[in-house]
Protein backbone atom coordinates (compact mmCIF):
# COMPACT_ATOMS: atom_id res chain seq x y z
CA UNK A 1 0.00 0.00 0.00
CA UNK A 2 2.69 2.48 1.06
CA UNK A 3 4.91 1.41 -1.82
CA UNK A 4 2.12 1.96 -4.29
CA UNK A 5 1.52 5.45 -2.92
CA UNK A 6 5.18 6.31 -3.24
CA UNK A 7 5.18 5.07 -6.81
CA UNK A 8 2.09 7.11 -7.70
CA UNK A 9 3.69 10.14 -6.07
CA UNK A 10 6.83 9.69 -8.10
CA UNK A 11 4.87 9.34 -11.33
CA UNK A 12 2.86 12.46 -10.53
CA UNK A 13 6.04 14.38 -9.85
CA UNK A 14 7.46 13.32 -13.19
CA UNK A 15 4.28 14.36 -15.01
CA UNK A 16 4.36 17.72 -13.25
CA UNK A 17 8.03 18.21 -14.10
CA UNK A 18 7.47 17.36 -17.75
CA UNK A 19 4.53 19.78 -17.94
CA UNK A 20 6.58 22.57 -16.38
CA UNK A 21 9.52 21.79 -18.65
CA UNK A 22 7.24 22.10 -21.69
CA UNK A 23 5.87 25.42 -20.40
CA UNK A 24 9.43 26.67 -19.91
CA UNK A 25 10.35 25.68 -23.46
CA UNK A 26 7.27 27.11 -25.22
CA UNK A 27 8.62 30.70 -25.36
CA UNK A 28 11.79 29.43 -27.06
CA UNK A 29 9.66 27.53 -29.53
CA UNK A 30 7.57 30.64 -30.26
CA UNK A 31 10.75 32.61 -30.87
CA UNK A 32 11.93 30.18 -33.53
CA UNK A 33 8.45 29.49 -34.91
CA UNK A 34 7.70 33.17 -35.50
CA UNK A 35 11.21 33.85 -36.73
CA UNK A 36 10.87 31.28 -39.47
CA UNK A 37 7.24 31.97 -40.35
CA UNK A 38 5.64 34.21 -42.95
CA UNK A 39 4.25 37.42 -41.54
CA UNK A 40 0.70 36.26 -42.44
CA UNK A 41 1.15 33.14 -40.33
CA UNK A 42 2.13 35.13 -37.26
CA UNK A 43 -0.78 37.52 -37.50
CA UNK A 44 -3.31 35.00 -38.79
CA UNK A 45 -6.71 35.18 -37.06
CA UNK A 46 -6.56 31.45 -36.38
CA UNK A 47 -3.37 30.88 -34.47
CA UNK A 48 -1.85 27.47 -35.05
CA UNK A 49 0.94 25.78 -33.22
CA UNK A 50 2.74 24.89 -36.46
CA UNK A 51 2.86 27.62 -39.08
CA UNK A 52 2.14 26.77 -42.70
CA UNK A 53 5.62 27.20 -44.03
CA UNK A 54 9.16 27.27 -42.61
CA UNK A 55 11.07 30.10 -44.26
CA UNK A 56 14.81 30.00 -43.74
CA UNK A 57 15.11 32.97 -46.11
CA UNK A 58 13.90 35.20 -43.26
CA UNK A 59 17.41 34.93 -41.91
CA UNK A 60 19.11 36.33 -45.00
CA UNK A 61 16.37 38.97 -45.41
CA UNK A 62 17.12 40.18 -41.92
CA UNK A 63 20.72 40.95 -42.71
CA UNK A 64 19.83 42.54 -46.07
CA UNK A 65 17.18 44.87 -44.66
CA UNK A 66 18.78 48.33 -44.47
CA UNK A 67 16.23 49.59 -41.93
CA UNK A 68 17.45 47.06 -39.33
CA UNK A 69 21.10 47.62 -38.31
CA UNK A 70 21.34 44.03 -37.16
CA UNK A 71 24.89 43.22 -38.26
CA UNK A 72 26.23 46.39 -36.69
CA UNK A 73 24.30 45.78 -33.46
CA UNK A 74 25.60 42.20 -33.27
CA UNK A 75 29.14 43.45 -33.77
CA UNK A 76 28.72 46.10 -31.07
CA UNK A 77 27.24 43.61 -28.63
CA UNK A 78 30.02 41.11 -29.30
CA UNK A 79 32.77 43.68 -28.84
CA UNK A 80 31.20 45.00 -25.66
CA UNK A 81 30.50 41.59 -24.15
CA UNK A 82 33.97 40.21 -24.91
CA UNK A 83 35.79 43.32 -23.71
CA UNK A 84 33.64 43.58 -20.59
CA UNK A 85 34.19 39.93 -19.77
CA UNK A 86 37.97 40.01 -20.25
CA UNK A 87 38.37 43.32 -18.44
CA UNK A 88 36.19 42.29 -15.53
CA UNK A 89 38.03 38.99 -15.16
CA UNK A 90 41.41 40.72 -15.11
CA UNK A 91 40.51 43.52 -12.70
CA UNK A 92 38.34 41.47 -10.37
CA UNK A 93 40.69 38.48 -10.14
CA UNK A 94 43.69 40.68 -9.31
CA UNK A 95 41.68 42.58 -6.70
CA UNK A 96 40.22 39.39 -5.29
CA UNK A 97 43.66 37.83 -4.98
CA UNK A 98 45.14 40.91 -3.32
CA UNK A 99 42.30 41.03 -0.83
CA UNK A 100 42.54 37.33 -0.06
CA UNK A 101 46.28 36.84 0.08
CA UNK A 102 48.37 40.00 0.55
CA UNK A 103 48.44 41.07 4.19
CA UNK A 104 47.69 44.78 4.49
CA UNK A 105 46.51 46.72 7.52
CA UNK A 106 43.46 48.29 5.90
CA UNK A 107 42.49 45.35 3.72
CA UNK A 108 39.22 44.87 5.61
CA UNK A 109 38.23 48.50 5.15
CA UNK A 110 38.95 48.25 1.42
CA UNK A 111 36.93 45.05 1.22
CA UNK A 112 33.91 46.64 2.91
CA UNK A 113 34.14 49.68 0.66
CA UNK A 114 33.91 47.30 -2.31
CA UNK A 115 31.16 45.18 -0.76
CA UNK A 116 29.18 48.31 0.08
CA UNK A 117 28.69 49.05 -3.61
CA UNK A 118 26.81 45.75 -3.93
CA UNK A 119 24.20 47.29 -1.65
CA UNK A 120 23.89 50.31 -3.95
CA UNK A 121 21.68 49.03 -6.74
CA UNK A 122 23.57 49.83 -9.93
CA UNK A 123 20.40 50.96 -11.67
CA UNK A 124 19.82 53.71 -9.11
CA UNK A 125 23.07 55.42 -10.10
CA UNK A 126 22.21 55.55 -13.79
CA UNK A 127 21.36 59.25 -13.73
CA UNK A 128 24.70 60.43 -12.27
CA UNK A 129 26.62 57.80 -14.24
CA UNK A 130 25.03 59.09 -17.40
CA UNK A 131 26.04 62.59 -16.33
CA UNK A 132 29.61 61.47 -15.71
CA UNK A 133 29.91 59.64 -19.02
CA UNK A 134 28.47 62.58 -20.92
CA UNK A 135 30.92 64.92 -19.17
CA UNK A 136 33.73 62.70 -20.36
CA UNK A 137 32.32 62.90 -23.87
CA UNK A 138 31.78 59.16 -24.01
CA UNK A 139 28.12 59.11 -25.09
CA UNK A 140 27.57 56.73 -28.02
CA UNK A 141 31.12 55.38 -27.83
CA UNK A 142 32.32 51.88 -27.13
CA UNK A 143 34.44 53.34 -24.32
CA UNK A 144 31.33 54.68 -22.62
CA UNK A 145 29.53 51.38 -23.04
CA UNK A 146 32.42 49.25 -21.74
CA UNK A 147 34.67 51.01 -19.23
CA UNK A 148 32.12 52.04 -16.58
CA UNK A 149 30.82 48.46 -16.42
CA UNK A 150 34.19 46.84 -15.77
CA UNK A 151 34.24 47.20 -11.99
CA UNK A 152 31.97 44.44 -10.75
CA UNK A 153 31.96 44.14 -6.96
CA UNK A 154 30.15 40.83 -7.39
CA UNK A 155 32.99 39.35 -9.49
CA UNK A 156 35.61 40.67 -7.06
CA UNK A 157 33.72 39.13 -4.17
CA UNK A 158 33.46 35.73 -5.85
CA UNK A 159 37.20 35.74 -6.67
CA UNK A 160 38.15 36.73 -3.10
CA UNK A 161 36.03 33.93 -1.63
CA UNK A 162 37.54 31.47 -4.07
CA UNK A 163 41.17 32.51 -3.46
CA UNK A 164 40.65 32.33 0.32
CA UNK A 165 40.03 28.63 -0.20
CA UNK A 166 42.90 28.11 -2.65
CA UNK A 167 45.47 25.60 -1.26
CA UNK A 168 48.27 27.66 0.26
CA UNK A 169 50.87 24.90 -0.10
CA UNK A 170 50.97 25.39 -3.87
CA UNK A 171 51.77 29.07 -3.49
CA UNK A 172 54.28 28.46 -0.70
CA UNK A 173 56.27 26.12 -2.92
CA UNK A 174 56.49 28.81 -5.59
CA UNK A 175 57.33 31.41 -2.96
CA UNK A 176 60.27 29.32 -1.77
CA UNK A 177 61.51 29.30 -5.34
CA UNK A 178 61.75 33.08 -5.09
CA UNK A 179 58.64 34.17 -6.97
CA UNK A 180 56.86 37.35 -5.90
CA UNK A 181 53.11 37.85 -5.62
CA UNK A 182 52.81 38.87 -9.26
CA UNK A 183 54.41 35.78 -10.70
CA UNK A 184 52.90 33.42 -8.16
CA UNK A 185 49.52 34.73 -9.27
CA UNK A 186 50.13 34.34 -13.00
CA UNK A 187 52.13 31.12 -12.95
CA UNK A 188 50.56 29.14 -10.15
CA UNK A 189 47.24 30.55 -8.99
CA UNK A 190 45.54 31.67 -12.21
CA UNK A 191 46.33 28.53 -14.25
CA UNK A 192 44.93 26.39 -11.44
CA UNK A 193 41.75 28.43 -11.13
CA UNK A 194 40.29 27.97 -14.60
CA UNK A 195 36.84 26.83 -13.38
CA UNK A 196 36.19 29.98 -11.37
CA UNK A 197 37.37 32.15 -14.27
CA UNK A 198 35.00 30.27 -16.58
CA UNK A 199 32.13 30.60 -14.12
CA UNK A 200 32.53 34.32 -13.46
CA UNK A 201 33.32 34.91 -17.13
CA UNK A 202 30.15 33.28 -18.37
CA UNK A 203 27.98 35.06 -15.81
CA UNK A 204 29.54 38.42 -16.76
CA UNK A 205 29.20 37.62 -20.47
CA UNK A 206 25.50 36.77 -20.13
CA UNK A 207 24.89 39.88 -18.04
CA UNK A 208 26.71 42.12 -20.50
CA UNK A 209 25.04 40.68 -23.60
CA UNK A 210 21.60 41.01 -22.03
CA UNK A 211 22.03 44.38 -20.33
CA UNK A 212 19.59 46.98 -21.52
CA UNK A 213 19.27 50.14 -19.43
CA UNK A 214 22.92 51.21 -19.68
CA UNK A 215 23.24 50.68 -23.46
CA UNK A 216 19.85 52.38 -23.92
CA UNK A 217 21.04 55.44 -22.02
CA UNK A 218 24.59 55.62 -23.40
CA UNK A 219 24.20 54.23 -26.92
CA UNK A 220 22.18 57.04 -28.43
CA UNK A 221 23.42 56.96 -32.00
CA UNK A 222 22.10 54.23 -34.22
CA UNK A 223 25.68 53.11 -34.87
CA UNK A 224 26.29 52.39 -31.21
CA UNK A 225 23.13 50.35 -30.61
CA UNK A 226 23.56 46.95 -29.05
CA UNK A 227 21.35 44.04 -30.07
CA UNK A 228 19.05 44.58 -27.11
CA UNK A 229 18.60 48.28 -27.83
CA UNK A 230 18.00 47.62 -31.52
CA UNK A 231 15.36 45.00 -30.74
CA UNK A 232 13.70 47.22 -28.19
CA UNK A 233 13.59 50.16 -30.57
CA UNK A 234 11.75 48.05 -33.09
CA UNK A 235 9.39 46.49 -30.54
CA UNK A 236 8.31 49.85 -29.21
CA UNK A 237 8.22 51.64 -32.55
CA UNK A 238 6.58 48.80 -34.48
CA UNK A 239 8.06 49.87 -37.77
CA UNK A 240 9.70 46.56 -38.54
CA UNK A 241 8.11 43.53 -40.03
CA UNK A 242 7.19 41.18 -37.21
CA UNK A 243 8.79 37.99 -38.51
CA UNK A 244 12.04 39.91 -38.95
CA UNK A 245 11.84 41.09 -35.37
CA UNK A 246 11.50 37.50 -34.20
CA UNK A 247 14.32 36.11 -36.30
CA UNK A 248 16.50 38.97 -35.03
CA UNK A 249 15.60 38.08 -31.44
CA UNK A 250 16.36 34.42 -32.11
CA UNK A 251 19.74 35.37 -33.56
CA UNK A 252 20.43 37.48 -30.47
CA UNK A 253 19.78 34.56 -28.13
CA UNK A 254 21.91 32.10 -30.07
CA UNK A 255 25.39 33.19 -28.88
CA UNK A 256 24.28 32.91 -25.28
CA UNK A 257 22.82 29.47 -25.75
CA UNK A 258 26.18 28.37 -27.15
CA UNK A 259 28.07 29.90 -24.21
CA UNK A 260 25.50 28.42 -21.89
CA UNK A 261 25.67 24.89 -23.26
CA UNK A 262 29.47 24.89 -23.41
CA UNK A 263 29.97 26.27 -19.92
CA UNK A 264 26.86 25.08 -18.14
CA UNK A 265 28.69 23.03 -15.54
CA UNK A 266 30.92 25.95 -14.66
CA UNK A 267 28.02 28.36 -14.39
CA UNK A 268 26.24 25.99 -12.03
CA UNK A 269 29.41 25.45 -10.00
CA UNK A 270 30.11 29.17 -9.99
CA UNK A 271 26.67 30.10 -8.74
CA UNK A 272 26.88 27.42 -6.08
CA UNK A 273 30.33 28.52 -5.03
CA UNK A 274 29.70 32.23 -5.14
CA UNK A 275 28.71 32.07 -1.50
CA UNK A 276 25.79 34.44 -1.98
CA UNK A 277 23.53 31.93 -0.31
CA UNK A 278 25.78 31.36 2.69
CA UNK B 1 64.31 47.65 -14.79
CA UNK B 2 62.94 44.44 -13.32
CA UNK B 3 60.84 44.08 -10.26
CA UNK B 4 61.97 41.14 -8.30
CA UNK B 5 60.79 41.20 -4.75
CA UNK B 6 62.40 38.54 -2.62
CA UNK B 7 60.15 36.29 -0.67
CA UNK B 8 58.96 36.84 1.94
CA UNK B 9 58.19 40.42 1.05
CA UNK B 10 58.53 42.93 3.86
CA UNK B 11 55.56 44.96 5.16
CA UNK B 12 56.46 47.97 2.98
CA UNK B 13 56.59 45.80 -0.09
CA UNK B 14 53.38 44.10 0.82
CA UNK B 15 51.52 47.39 0.94
CA UNK B 16 52.86 48.26 -2.48
CA UNK B 17 51.87 44.86 -3.88
CA UNK B 18 48.45 45.06 -2.29
CA UNK B 19 47.72 48.32 -4.10
CA UNK B 20 49.14 47.02 -7.36
CA UNK B 21 46.61 44.19 -7.27
CA UNK B 22 43.63 45.98 -5.74
CA UNK B 23 44.32 49.58 -6.80
CA UNK B 24 43.02 49.57 -10.39
CA UNK B 25 39.76 47.99 -9.32
CA UNK B 26 39.24 50.36 -6.39
CA UNK B 27 40.09 53.35 -8.56
CA UNK B 28 37.46 52.33 -11.11
CA UNK B 29 34.89 51.80 -8.40
CA UNK B 30 35.64 55.25 -7.00
CA UNK B 31 35.30 56.93 -10.38
CA UNK B 32 32.30 55.01 -11.71
CA UNK B 33 30.30 54.31 -8.56
CA UNK B 34 31.27 56.59 -5.69
CA UNK B 35 31.69 59.76 -7.75
CA UNK B 36 28.31 59.34 -9.52
CA UNK B 37 26.68 58.69 -6.16
CA UNK B 38 28.14 61.87 -4.67
CA UNK B 39 27.36 63.81 -7.81
CA UNK B 40 23.79 62.58 -7.71
CA UNK B 41 23.32 63.82 -4.16
CA UNK B 42 24.87 67.18 -5.17
CA UNK B 43 22.67 67.57 -8.26
CA UNK B 44 19.56 66.74 -6.28
CA UNK B 45 19.86 70.11 -4.48
CA UNK B 46 19.88 72.11 -7.71
CA UNK B 47 17.45 73.13 -10.38
CA UNK B 48 19.48 71.38 -13.04
CA UNK B 49 17.80 71.23 -16.43
CA UNK B 50 19.89 69.82 -19.19
CA UNK B 51 23.09 70.61 -17.29
CA UNK B 52 25.36 68.68 -14.97
CA UNK B 53 27.16 71.68 -13.49
CA UNK B 54 24.43 74.04 -12.25
CA UNK B 55 25.45 77.50 -11.13
CA UNK B 56 25.11 78.76 -7.58
CA UNK B 57 21.84 80.62 -8.25
CA UNK B 58 20.21 77.35 -9.16
CA UNK B 59 20.55 75.97 -5.65
CA UNK B 60 17.09 75.00 -4.46
CA UNK B 61 17.81 73.09 -1.26
CA UNK B 62 15.30 70.34 -0.63
CA UNK B 63 12.76 71.60 -3.17
CA UNK B 64 13.42 68.72 -5.56
CA UNK B 65 12.78 66.22 -2.80
CA UNK B 66 9.57 67.97 -1.82
CA UNK B 67 8.47 68.10 -5.44
CA UNK B 68 9.17 64.40 -5.96
CA UNK B 69 7.35 63.36 -2.81
CA UNK B 70 4.35 65.51 -3.79
CA UNK B 71 4.42 64.17 -7.36
CA UNK B 72 1.61 61.66 -7.68
CA UNK B 73 3.30 59.94 -10.59
CA UNK B 74 6.40 59.27 -8.49
CA UNK B 75 4.57 58.07 -5.39
CA UNK B 76 2.38 55.97 -7.67
CA UNK B 77 5.53 54.41 -9.09
CA UNK B 78 6.63 53.45 -5.58
CA UNK B 79 3.23 51.89 -5.03
CA UNK B 80 3.56 50.05 -8.34
CA UNK B 81 6.83 48.67 -7.10
CA UNK B 82 5.27 47.55 -3.82
CA UNK B 83 2.48 45.71 -5.65
CA UNK B 84 4.94 44.16 -8.09
CA UNK B 85 7.16 42.96 -5.23
CA UNK B 86 4.18 41.54 -3.38
CA UNK B 87 3.46 39.38 -6.43
CA UNK B 88 6.85 38.48 -7.80
CA UNK B 89 8.78 37.67 -4.61
CA UNK B 90 6.47 34.98 -3.18
CA UNK B 91 5.74 33.59 -6.65
CA UNK B 92 9.41 33.21 -7.61
CA UNK B 93 10.30 31.91 -4.16
CA UNK B 94 7.64 29.21 -4.28
CA UNK B 95 8.30 28.16 -7.86
CA UNK B 96 12.09 28.07 -7.45
CA UNK B 97 11.86 26.05 -4.25
CA UNK B 98 9.34 23.64 -5.75
CA UNK B 99 11.50 23.12 -8.83
CA UNK B 100 14.60 22.55 -6.70
CA UNK B 101 12.84 20.02 -4.49
CA UNK B 102 11.46 18.11 -7.45
CA UNK B 103 14.69 18.15 -9.45
CA UNK B 104 16.88 17.31 -6.47
CA UNK B 105 15.27 13.89 -5.91
CA UNK B 106 15.45 12.78 -9.51
CA UNK B 107 17.81 9.94 -10.16
CA UNK B 108 17.71 10.16 -13.94
CA UNK B 109 17.21 13.21 -16.11
CA UNK B 110 18.28 15.55 -13.34
CA UNK B 111 20.73 17.42 -15.58
CA UNK B 112 18.09 17.69 -18.31
CA UNK B 113 15.43 19.27 -16.13
CA UNK B 114 17.94 21.51 -14.41
CA UNK B 115 19.09 22.81 -17.79
CA UNK B 116 15.57 23.37 -19.09
CA UNK B 117 14.56 25.41 -16.05
CA UNK B 118 17.84 27.34 -16.09
CA UNK B 119 17.76 28.01 -19.84
CA UNK B 120 15.62 31.20 -19.68
CA UNK B 121 18.44 32.83 -17.67
CA UNK B 122 20.26 33.06 -21.01
CA UNK B 123 17.38 35.05 -22.46
CA UNK B 124 17.23 38.84 -22.13
CA UNK B 125 14.27 40.78 -20.78
CA UNK B 126 14.02 42.50 -24.16
CA UNK B 127 13.62 39.21 -26.03
CA UNK B 128 11.29 37.75 -23.40
CA UNK B 129 9.15 40.89 -23.46
CA UNK B 130 8.97 40.62 -27.24
CA UNK B 131 7.71 37.03 -27.06
CA UNK B 132 5.21 37.87 -24.34
CA UNK B 133 3.98 41.06 -25.97
CA UNK B 134 3.80 39.96 -29.60
CA UNK B 135 3.14 36.27 -29.42
CA UNK B 136 1.64 35.00 -26.18
CA UNK B 137 -0.37 37.93 -24.88
CA UNK B 138 -0.79 39.68 -28.16
CA UNK B 139 -3.63 42.10 -28.71
CA UNK B 140 -7.00 40.65 -29.39
CA UNK B 141 -6.89 38.04 -32.10
CA UNK B 142 -3.70 36.25 -32.81
CA UNK B 143 -2.02 35.61 -29.47
CA UNK B 144 -1.40 32.19 -27.97
CA UNK B 145 -3.19 33.06 -24.73
CA UNK B 146 -6.31 34.28 -26.51
CA UNK B 147 -6.31 31.28 -28.82
CA UNK B 148 -6.22 28.95 -25.82
CA UNK B 149 -8.93 31.02 -24.12
CA UNK B 150 -11.03 30.84 -27.26
CA UNK B 151 -10.80 27.04 -27.31
CA UNK B 152 -12.38 27.00 -23.87
CA UNK B 153 -15.01 29.50 -24.92
CA UNK B 154 -13.47 32.43 -23.05
CA UNK B 155 -13.64 36.07 -24.01
CA UNK B 156 -10.74 37.62 -25.89
CA UNK B 157 -8.65 39.89 -23.71
CA UNK B 158 -6.48 42.89 -24.61
CA UNK B 159 -3.90 41.86 -22.07
CA UNK B 160 -1.61 44.86 -21.93
CA UNK B 161 -4.19 47.60 -22.17
CA UNK B 162 -6.87 46.25 -19.85
CA UNK B 163 -6.58 48.06 -16.54
CA UNK B 164 -9.80 46.84 -14.94
CA UNK B 165 -9.14 44.11 -14.02
CA UNK B 166 -5.39 44.78 -14.35
CA UNK B 167 -4.55 41.94 -16.70
CA UNK B 168 -1.19 43.54 -17.53
CA UNK B 169 0.09 42.37 -14.15
CA UNK B 170 -0.27 38.76 -15.29
CA UNK B 171 1.93 39.51 -18.30
CA UNK B 172 4.55 41.39 -16.29
CA UNK B 173 4.78 38.85 -13.48
CA UNK B 174 4.99 35.80 -15.74
CA UNK B 175 7.85 37.24 -17.82
CA UNK B 176 10.01 37.75 -14.78
CA UNK B 177 8.95 34.45 -13.25
CA UNK B 178 10.03 32.60 -16.38
CA UNK B 179 13.31 34.48 -16.63
CA UNK B 180 14.52 34.24 -13.04
CA UNK B 181 13.00 31.12 -11.44
CA UNK B 182 15.78 28.89 -12.81
CA UNK B 183 18.53 30.96 -11.26
CA UNK B 184 16.99 30.80 -7.79
CA UNK B 185 16.26 27.10 -8.26
CA UNK B 186 20.02 26.70 -8.60
CA UNK B 187 20.64 28.49 -5.31
CA UNK B 188 18.11 26.23 -3.60
CA UNK B 189 19.70 23.14 -5.15
CA UNK B 190 23.06 24.26 -3.74
CA UNK B 191 21.42 24.72 -0.34
CA UNK B 192 19.78 21.29 -0.51
CA UNK B 193 23.12 19.61 -1.25
CA UNK B 194 24.54 21.06 1.94
CA UNK B 195 21.96 19.47 4.22
CA UNK B 196 23.71 16.59 6.04
CA UNK B 197 22.12 13.24 5.10
CA UNK B 198 22.30 12.11 8.73
CA UNK B 199 19.49 14.55 9.56
CA UNK B 200 17.20 12.66 7.20
CA UNK B 201 18.36 9.34 8.59
CA UNK B 202 17.62 10.52 12.12
CA UNK B 203 14.18 11.70 11.02
CA UNK B 204 13.48 8.31 9.43
CA UNK B 205 14.48 6.57 12.67
CA UNK B 206 12.13 8.86 14.60
CA UNK B 207 9.34 7.77 12.28
CA UNK B 208 8.84 11.01 10.38
CA UNK B 209 6.97 10.29 7.19
CA UNK B 210 8.81 11.34 4.05
CA UNK B 211 7.09 14.28 2.41
CA UNK B 212 5.46 17.11 4.26
CA UNK B 213 6.75 16.25 7.76
CA UNK B 214 10.36 15.93 6.70
CA UNK B 215 10.09 19.08 4.62
CA UNK B 216 8.59 21.09 7.46
CA UNK B 217 10.89 19.97 10.23
CA UNK B 218 14.17 19.39 8.43
CA UNK B 219 14.47 20.64 4.85
CA UNK B 220 12.79 24.00 5.25
CA UNK B 221 14.57 25.05 8.47
CA UNK B 222 17.90 23.94 7.00
CA UNK B 223 17.31 26.14 3.96
CA UNK B 224 16.90 29.22 6.14
CA UNK B 225 20.17 30.89 5.15
CA UNK B 226 19.47 30.27 1.45
CA UNK B 227 15.92 31.55 1.83
CA UNK B 228 17.08 34.79 3.41
CA UNK B 229 19.54 35.42 0.59
CA UNK B 230 16.98 34.53 -2.09
CA UNK B 231 14.31 36.86 -0.67
CA UNK B 232 16.86 39.66 -0.33
CA UNK B 233 18.03 39.28 -3.93
CA UNK B 234 14.44 39.05 -5.19
CA UNK B 235 13.39 42.25 -3.45
CA UNK B 236 16.44 44.24 -4.57
CA UNK B 237 16.02 42.99 -8.14
CA UNK B 238 12.32 43.85 -8.12
CA UNK B 239 13.21 47.40 -7.06
CA UNK B 240 15.40 47.69 -10.13
CA UNK B 241 12.74 46.49 -12.52
CA UNK B 242 12.99 48.42 -15.76
CA UNK B 243 13.58 46.24 -18.80
CA UNK B 244 10.35 44.27 -18.98
CA UNK B 245 8.10 47.18 -18.01
CA UNK B 246 9.69 49.45 -20.60
CA UNK B 247 9.61 46.86 -23.36
CA UNK B 248 6.14 45.52 -22.64
CA UNK B 249 4.25 48.75 -22.13
CA UNK B 250 5.94 51.63 -23.87
CA UNK B 251 5.41 52.30 -27.54
CA UNK B 252 5.93 55.10 -30.03
CA UNK B 253 3.38 57.20 -28.15
CA UNK B 254 5.20 56.89 -24.82
CA UNK B 255 4.36 55.03 -21.65
CA UNK B 256 0.87 54.48 -20.26
CA UNK B 257 0.16 56.08 -16.85
CA UNK B 258 -0.32 52.72 -15.13
CA UNK B 259 2.29 50.12 -14.11
CA UNK B 260 5.16 52.56 -14.14
CA UNK B 261 7.87 51.49 -11.69
CA UNK B 262 10.28 54.08 -10.17
CA UNK B 263 13.13 53.48 -12.58
CA UNK B 264 10.95 53.91 -15.65
CA UNK B 265 9.60 57.15 -14.21
CA UNK B 266 13.09 58.41 -13.38
CA UNK B 267 14.29 57.47 -16.84
CA UNK B 268 11.64 59.67 -18.44
CA UNK B 269 12.17 62.47 -15.90
CA UNK B 270 15.95 62.68 -16.17
CA UNK B 271 16.62 61.66 -19.75
CA UNK B 272 13.30 62.33 -21.45
CA UNK B 273 12.14 65.58 -22.96
CA UNK B 274 12.70 67.81 -19.94
CA UNK B 275 16.14 66.43 -19.05
CA UNK B 276 15.46 67.43 -15.48
CA UNK B 277 18.58 66.00 -13.87
CA UNK B 278 17.99 67.70 -10.51
CA UNK B 279 14.55 66.09 -10.07
CA UNK B 280 15.79 62.80 -11.45
CA UNK B 281 18.69 62.74 -9.01
CA UNK B 282 16.43 63.56 -6.07
CA UNK B 283 14.19 60.66 -7.12
CA UNK B 284 17.21 58.36 -7.42
CA UNK B 285 18.39 59.32 -3.94
CA UNK B 286 14.92 58.71 -2.49
CA UNK B 287 14.77 55.36 -4.25
CA UNK B 288 18.24 54.42 -2.95
CA UNK B 289 17.19 55.34 0.59
CA UNK B 290 14.01 53.28 0.31
CA UNK B 291 15.99 50.29 -0.97
CA UNK B 292 18.56 50.74 1.79
CA UNK B 293 15.92 50.85 4.53
CA UNK B 294 14.04 47.85 3.14
CA UNK B 295 17.29 45.88 2.86
CA UNK B 296 18.43 46.68 6.40
CA UNK B 297 15.01 46.02 7.95
CA UNK B 298 14.74 42.77 6.08
CA UNK B 299 18.26 41.69 7.02
CA UNK B 300 17.50 42.42 10.68
CA UNK B 301 14.14 40.72 10.49
CA UNK B 302 15.50 37.49 9.06
CA UNK B 303 18.84 37.70 10.83
CA UNK B 304 21.03 37.79 7.75
CA UNK B 305 24.48 36.43 8.35
CA UNK B 306 23.43 34.45 11.38
CA UNK B 307 24.92 31.02 10.88
CA UNK B 308 22.84 27.92 11.19
CA UNK B 309 23.81 25.42 13.81
CA UNK B 310 24.11 22.06 12.18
Amino acid sequence: MWDALVRVGRALRLVLLLTLALLFLVPFYLLVRNGLAREEDITAPDWTFFPGEVRWSNLSELFQDPTVPMARALLNSSLIAVATTLGTLLLASLAGYGLARIPYRHADAVFYAILGTLMVPAAVTFVPSFVLVSTLGWISTLRGLIIPTLFSAFACFVFRQYFLGFPKELEDAARVDGLGYWRVFWRVVAPNSRPVFAAVGSIVFIGSWNSFLWPLVIGQDRDSWTVQVALSTFTTAQTVRIHELFIAAAVSVLPLLVVFLLLQRHIVAGVERSGIDD
Amino acid sequence: MRWRPRAPAGPQNRTLWFWLFVGPFVLGLLVFTYVPLGWSVYLSFFDAHNTVSPSREDFVGLDNYAAMLRDDAFTDSLRTFAVFTAFIVPATYALALALALMVNRLRWWQAFFRSVFFLPVACSYVVAALIWKMSIFNGVRFGLANTVLGRFGGEQIAWLSTTDPPWYWLVIVTVRLWLQAGFYMLLFLAGLQRIPPRLYEAAAVDGARPGWQVFRHITFPQLRATSVAVVLLLVVNAFQAFDEFYNLLSDARGYPPYARPPLVYLYYTALGQGQNLGLGSAGAVILALVIGVVTVVQARWFGLGRKEEV
